[in-house]
């Protein structure tokens, strides 16, 4: 299957408050394909658990279009059943009864669906046999969220809705979350997470959003982003140079980078290049030493991290709402 | 693919569910010892410190210990119904249960279905042991004409108040709250409904209230077909409409103000985060 899975429109959500409707989602587009893993990302109060939870049809919304698998999640009655038996959901204030075990849990969940997965299957791609017959109530947070997970994937969804699946997990229990996301990934869900971990993001995505104020500031892939937002830093050592003082070689820099935006600092013999245009760096100064008679070696390009891309995001959108 | 599969059925999903609530309400003790032990022990206890008296009422003269045992068995299907819905259903709310289940292509009515379903099952297991006790100990009779009446009222009945669970449970605003509020319309309305001490003579204001109220109208409608020296035949038509108007009332609040999720802040649960 190939195509947009998800589909939102103009999404507009509002809030009543006592100082009157709060805009919580304004403007929102959003495009999903078939088998694609989307990070939603964004700050307290960016709007992501409003989007997602309109899209999972557990929030009314204000204005807008949104299609799920071809299916307005406002539906009611069969149609909306339709569409429940296709996706899972792992909600952030969901729950299981504390009186009862996993895989009694499982069973009856599995009960509700058309197609389910075996509950044996669930329990070992989830990782829970090891206390898959103990009263849910004895359970660490994390064993909880992990049985979440499970009684998502249940009912074999299509559309996998994810609303910070790993808050609360120790490393190796993100780790573990993670690779059991990438196997579903595999079997071809579409999965739609929001998450506050920017790693998380960079290690399942394909694509991300950050969202700000009710609104998508950005769209891409972890690498787009990085490439397009965030700045690298380029550090190369510069030998042989002869008559030269590093102020000549700075003032050599700078008319051969004309033009493109960079900063520059020493460090030792190693000169460091803050840029967002790295191949264009490399081009020019590789040229400019050449003729200049310098010998640039051992030279690194280190990408900025996806959360130094989204602080910066957050500081530059703050940056221009102060004005207002 | 998953097109072509058929639906599960929806009786089996219905067992499924009631046989889930079943197997809850045994898992929490405390439940169980307000539904069924407390009943059980105050009945031996007023019936062991009350003396050897004849009430009348519309139909002839009743033992007192006989009368007390069918009131308190009443009581004892309201506890499973409505006390237990009230008190469990915001629970689950708060525990995020029913959103959980929300999420799945289970039918709303089924699952609203095993709850009350389940209530209705435990209302009548726990009303025919209390009325096992008093055929044993009291002097209760089950005439075999007197049955289908019984049942039909039972039905009825158990159904109403399980409604009237529902609606204390939408409207409640916490967890915490529900349980005071549950008690709060549940004592003082048996203490004016025949349950624990028969009213003689009471004040003719709090009688006509007391035969408003569902309560009293259920005792008066198990009562009779348990007379013990005229049961009546035919159901207490005019009582049971008292009680299912109610449960009918019950009915539309619950469905208009039903809550999938806890208020926001005003859970008694602390959340993992605030939703945004």
């Amino acid at each position: 299957m190939t195509g947009p899975v998800i589909k939102v429109r103009d999404l507009v959500v509002e809030y009543r408050s006592p100082t009157g409707p709060l805009r919580a989602v304004d403007g929102l587009d959003l495009t999903i394909s078939a088998g694609e893993v989307y990070a939603l990302l964004g700050e307290n109060g960016a709007g992501k658990t409003s989007t997602v939870e309109v899209i999972e049809g557990h929030r009314p919304r204000h204005s807008g279009d949104v299609e799920v698998l071809g299916i307005d999640p406002a539906a009611s009655g069969a149609v909306r059943r339709e569409l429940r038996d296709q996706i899972g959901i792992v909600l952030q204030t969901s729950g299981v009864e504390p009186e009862i075990t996993p895989r009694e849990a499982l069973n009856l969940f599995s009960s509700t669906y058309r197609a389910p997965r075996s509950v044996r299957e669930v329990i070992e791609l989830t990782d829970l046999r090891d206390f898959a017959d103990q009263r849910i109530g004895t359970l660490s947070g994390g064993q909880r969220r992990r049985l979440d997970l499970a009684v998502a994937v249940i009912g074999r969804p299509k559309v996998l809705f994810l609303d910070e699946p790993t808050t609360g997990f120790d490393p190796s229990a993100r780790r573990k979350a993670w690779d059991l996301i990438s196997n579903l990934r595999v079997d071809g869900t579409t999965i739609l997470l929001t998450t506050h971990y920017l790693d998380e993001a960079e290690y399942l995505a394909d694509r991300v959003g950050v969202m700000s104020k009710g609104r998508m500031l950005v769209e891409g892939t972890p690498g787009d982003l990085q490439q397009a937002h965030g700045q690298s830093v380029m550090s190369v050592k510069i030998s042989e140079t002869g008559s030269m003082g590093q102020q000549d070689i700075e003032h050599g820099v700078a008319l051969a980078l004309h033009a493109i935006p960079h900063h520059v600092t020493w460090i030792g013999q190693r000169l460091e290049i803050t840029t967002s245009d790295t191949t264009g760096v490399l081009e020019r100064l590789a040229s400019w030493a050449a003729s200049a008679g310098l010998v640039l070696s051992d030279w690194s390009i280190e990408r900025p991290s996806l959360e130094q891309v989204f602080l910066d995001l957050n500081t530059n959108d703050d940056r221009g709402d102060s004005g207002d | 693919m998953t097109e072509s599969q058929a639906w599960p059925q929806a009786i089996r999903l219905l067992l499924l569910q009631t046989s889930h609530q079943l197997r809850l309400f045994l898992r929490v003790p405390v439940a169980v010892f307000f539904t069924v032990a407390l009943p059980f022990v105050v009945l031996l206890i007023i019936n062991a410190t009350s003396s050897e008296r004849v009430l009348s009422d519309t139909n002839g003269e009743w033992p007192i210990d006989a009368f007390v045992c069918v009131a308190i068995s009443a009581f004892t299907a309201v506890s499973a119904t409505f006390t237990n819905l009230a008190n469990m259903v915001p629970i689950r709310r708060e525990e995020g249960v029913l959103q959980r289940w929300r999420s799945t292509p289970l039918p709303v009515w089924v699952l609203v279905g095993g709850h009350v379903l389940s209530a209705v099952v435990i209302a009548v297991l726990s009303t025919v042991f209390m009325l096992g006790v008093g055929v044993a100990l009291y002097g209760v009779r089950i005439a075999l004409t007197a049955v289908p009446a019984l049942v039909l009222t039972m039905l009825v009945a158990t159904v109403s108040f399980a409604a009237m669970g529902m609606a204390v449970a939408a409207v409640v605003p916490t967890a915490s709250a529900a349980s005071g509020i549950a008690n709060a319309i549940i004592l003082p309305m048996a203490l004016i409904s025949n349950v624990f001490i028969p009213m003689e003579d009471p004040p003719s204001v709090i009688d006509a209230v007391a035969n408003l109220l569902p309560l009293r109208p259920f005792v008066d409608a198990l009562q009779a077909p348990l007379h013990p020296m005229n049961p009546a035949a035919a159901p207490r038509w005019g009582s049971l409409g008292v009680v299912a108007l109610w449960g009918l009332v019950s009915f539309v609040i619950a469905v208009r103000q039903f809550r999938w999720n806890a208020a926001p802040g005003g859970s008694t649960r602390r959340r993992r985060s605030r939703p945004q």
